[in-house]
């Protein structure tokens, strides 16, 4: 697998010239997002809200709704539609505040994982 | 556990447990080629815009240019089931880009560093790093064709490792030998955790 299927087929972008719209454009000018932490690793889904664009979102705010359709951490957001994290997250703030997606952090930094996450993890590791 | 701002039952899905772990080591030392041998997804790319970290101020709006230096991180993702998913970061060179060494192992379960025997050196860093931070590691001996083979305690020894840590060969192209590593340093965090002495150094 090497991508989901339904990458956006509205993403702005000419293969020579990169993308048309600048990642500061997507976020006019934000650099935080207005709220949430997302980690690398945190894990967005799309709720069942439907997203239009006159709540003032781009369409990469919606391509990331789209992709969202299965629990998709940041980063793999990031890769998938070629943007830079910091623009993923101030999107993903804002996706937040509307109710459009969950965010689900990781475990708190120095906490470890239940420990039956972590037998899982090896036996799931096994068996692949 | 941490379950953020989010109610994942309101999604009406199962939102698994995301496992965080670092693949480092010198360059060349096979870190994305691992990655990319374990992983579902073969390796994936991100990149993080170094300004927006290293100078933590609002004041940025419109100056990302052209030029803006970014630094690129390779990952891969595993998932095992519905409850757990695992992610493979591939860590960025040792000199610089410290801080993002700082942003993914905050939160990361542990770490493999990758070793070439030809280049044993080129691991210490890593090493350093993780001895420092508390971070749970193993190292895993990359073995490449036409180099000398070590014993595996002489390795330990010429690391100057805690013999606690194990140290273990791989051959980062295969699936299965990196499969073998991760669940030596699964293992290894069960019994090892970072605990309070994991410093925390981007809070």
């Amino acid at each position: 697998m090497s991508a989901p299927e339904e990458l956006p087929e509205d993403r702005w972008v000419d293969e020579h010239a990169g993308p048309v719209v600048r990642p500061y454009a997507m976020t006019r000018g934000r650099t935080r997002p207005v709220t949430g932490r997302f980690d690398l690793v945190s894990l967005v889904t799309a709720t069942h809200l439907l997203p239009t664009r006159d709540l003032g979102l781009g369409p990469e705010h919606l391509a990331i709704v789209r992709l969202c359709h299965r629990p998709l951490s940041v980063a793999e957001l990031a890769a998938y539609l070629d943007l830079p994290l910091g623009t993923i997250r101030v999107m993903l703030g804002d996706l937040l505040e509307r109710g459009l997606v969950l965010v689900r952090e990781p475990a708190a930094a120095g906490a470890l994982p239940h420990i039956s996450i972590i037998e899982a993890a090896i036996d799931g590791l096994r068996a692949l | 556990m941490d379950y953020g701002h989010s109610d994942p039952r309101k999604s009406g899905q199962k939102v698994p447990t995301a496992i965080k772990i670092l693949i480092a080591g010198g360059l060349g030392a096979g870190k994305t080629t691992m990655v990319g041998a374990v992983s579902e997804t073969g390796p994936l790319r991100t990149e993080e815009v170094l300004t927006e970290q290293g100078i933590g101020i609002d004041d940025l709006s419109g100056v990302e240019a052209k030029t803006t230096p970014t630094v690129a991180m390779d990952f891969g993702r595993i998932s095992i089931n519905d409850d757990v998913v695992l992610y493979l970061f591939g860590t960025p060179g040792q000199d610089r880009f410290w801080f993002v060494w700082d942003e993914l192992a905050l939160g990361a379960l542990g770490a493999v560093v990758l070793a070439d025997t030809r280049r044993l050196a080129d691991c210490f860093p890593s090493v350093d790093y993780f001895e420092r931070r508390g971070t749970p590691f193993i190292v895993a001996v990359n073995v490449f064709e036409g180099a000398v083979q070590y014993d595996l305690a002489e390795l330990q020894l010429a690391l100057n490792l805690n013999p606690d840590v194990p140290v273990l060969l791989c051959d980062a192209r295969r699936r299965q030998s990196g499969k073998d590593v991760l669940i030596a340093l699964l293992r290894h965090a069960m019994s090892n955790p970072a605990g309070a002495i994991a410093g925390d150094a981007r809070p």
